[in-house]
């Protein structure tokens, strides 16, 4: 075990000496990598902001309740019961009377509710569901259809369909790129260190002759593609927060002018160390495969 | 002890460079291999120390029948082989110690004991007080010092030299033939392919000669 760990301490710094050995080298691989990781990267991000922002905008997540017009206090009350007891999220009661004087207020409807022999607004909930997922809330306005006294039950599903329809599409193309760019990656650390590969060849040699496993001799190139592809998904974090911070001033006051707030989401240490790992791997599936193909002159 | 039979190294291409070699070297022997240029003593080198593997025959190393081995289990075997080129196969990337630590390294010693023992076998063989030296500084006959120390690093049971003393002058190479008298003075088997005839003259070792190939003697 003490061998093994120390071999495996052995590689890793022979990995990092390498990464310095020859630091122009080591620069652009790493901004390669992390360019080819900023960009699907900063696509997830901004397509989450989005979903985000659609998530929030006023009036998309909300269930309009209409109860018939014959329905009494208790019949409201009840309906509040039955939401409190579906955990629905947040409400609110509007009464007929409120909805009535709402209406008055607006502009050249005053006349028309004074002619009118009785108010012929029901009463109504406004209802924020805690799950906005699309489905979730098409269930609910199913639901809440079927309980007593409701006349009617609106939910703009139309539109929340179709901006989840645009998220589901830009994440698939997300995910094309992201596939691509992860290629590019894969192909840079093939590259590099098949290059290192050939520039050891005395050393691979001499080592196998004296007893080295394949281990021995594959372990410092796995340390060195996932090292760097680790770093270089570091750098991708780094640029994406960097344009989110430089976004950000300029997405507020966009939305300060449709009067509403929005403050870009920034990736958390998890998705940091997602981006990182994501980076490693792909380092390491450069090295696994350039490893296997360039060591097969030495058998 | 090292005992093979019928062992036979065909290249593709045809070239039968062992044929039917049949010999046997106990343990603590000092055994060496002559014959003429081309006559298949560095394939025999190299099929000793399972660099090369046989095309036939077998080849039983200290009761192990090394040509029934495994490719996975090959490098294990390896470590009890200490070898020495005629070309060093020095790493210049790194200084003399370096060289010395890298069989340390590969069989996972902690690298304070490893560097202990590196010096002890710098200091074998007369070149401690050049361990930060590039081997490319040093002087040819250095060079194949340093080459030994390596080879004997891991304390091996068997040293496997092939003209260690080709591309050296006289007093170098005396310097290396009474490095390897010590070794096999206490207890090591070694095994040297060699042209130069001051071996047999200064130490009367058992010989195997091969000629095209074959076993003759």
């Amino acid at each position: 075990m003490n061998a093994w760990l120390s071999q495996h301490r052995a590689a890793l710094a022979l990995a990092f000496r390498r990464l310095l050995a020859s630091p122009l080298n080591t620069l652009l691989s790493l901004l390669v990598i992390g360019i080819a990781l900023t960009l699907p990267a900063f696509g997830y991000v901004a397509l989450d902001n989005l979903r985000d922002l659609g998530r929030n905008a006023t009036g998309v997540q909300q269930i309009s309740l209409f109860m018939s017009l014959e329905a009494s206090k208790k019949d409201a009350a009840e309906i509040e019961n039955r939401l409190r007891a579906a955990a629905a999220g947040q409400w609110r009661f509007v009464p007929r009377d409120e909805a009535l004087k709402r209406m008055q207020a607006s502009e050249g409807m005053a006349e028309i509710v004074a002619s009118l022999p009785r108010n012929p607004l029901p009463d109504a909930f406004i209802v924020e569901p805690t799950n906005t997922e699309p489905e979730a809330l098409e269930i609910m306005r199913k639901e809440i259809a079927g309980w007593p006294r409701v006349a009617h039950v609106q939910l703009d599903s139309a539109w929340v369909k179709r901006f989840d329809a645009f998220l589901r599409l830009g994440k698939l193309a997300l995910w094309m790129l992201a596939g691509l760019f992860a290629a590019g990656l894969v192909a840079v650390t093939f590259n590099t260190i098949r290059l290192q590969v050939m520039a050891q060849s005395a050393e691979i040699e001499v080592a196998r002759m004296i007893g080295a496993t394949d281990g021995f001799i594959r372990r410092p190139f796995y340390y060195f593609g996932a090292l760097q592809g680790a770093l270089g998904g570091l750098l991708a974090a780094g640029l994406v927060v960097a344009a989110l911070r430089l976004l950000a001033g300029p997405v507020g006051e966009l939305a300060a002018l449709y009067g509403g707030s929005f403050a870009l989401q920034q990736p958390g240490g998890l998705a940091v160390a997602g981006l990182a790992a994501l980076g490693a791997f792909l380092g390491w599936l450069g090295a696994q495969l350039s490893v296997s193909l360039s060591l097969r002159r030495f058998d | 002890m090292i005992e093979a039979s019928n062992l036979t190294k065909r290249y593709p291409g045809g070239l039968e460079a062992v044929k039917d070699a049949s010999f046997r070297i106990d343990g603590g022997q000092m055994v060496l291999i002559t014959g003429h240029s081309g006559a298949g003593k560095t394939t025999l080198v190299k099929l000793i120390s399972t660099i090369e593997r046989p095309t036939s025959g077998s080849l039983v190393v200290n009761g192990q029948n090394l040509t029934a081995l495994r490719r996975s289990a090959l490098p294990h075997v390896r470590r009890h082989f200490g070898l020495v080129f005629q070309d060093q196969k020095l790493l210049f990337d790194r200084n003399a110690l370096d060289n010395v630590l890298l069989p340390l390294q590969i069989a996972g010693l902690p690298h304070r004991e490893a560097v202990r023992r590196a010096q002890a076998a710098l200091d074998k063989v007369g070149l401690l007080a050049r361990e930060k030296a590039n081997p490319i500084a040093l002087s040819g006959g250095e060079q194949q010092r340093l080459a030994i120390a390596r080879a004997v690093v891991n304390r091996p049971t068997v040293l496997v030299a092939d003209e260690p003393t080709g591309n050296l002058d006289a007093e170098s190479a005396t310097a290396i033939l009474d490095i390897f008298a010590d070794f096999h003075r206490v207890g090591v088997t070694v095994v040297v392919a060699t042209h130069d005839q001051t071996w047999i003259e200064r130490y009367h070792p058992n010989v195997l000669r091969l000629d095209h190939g074959r076993v003759v003697q």
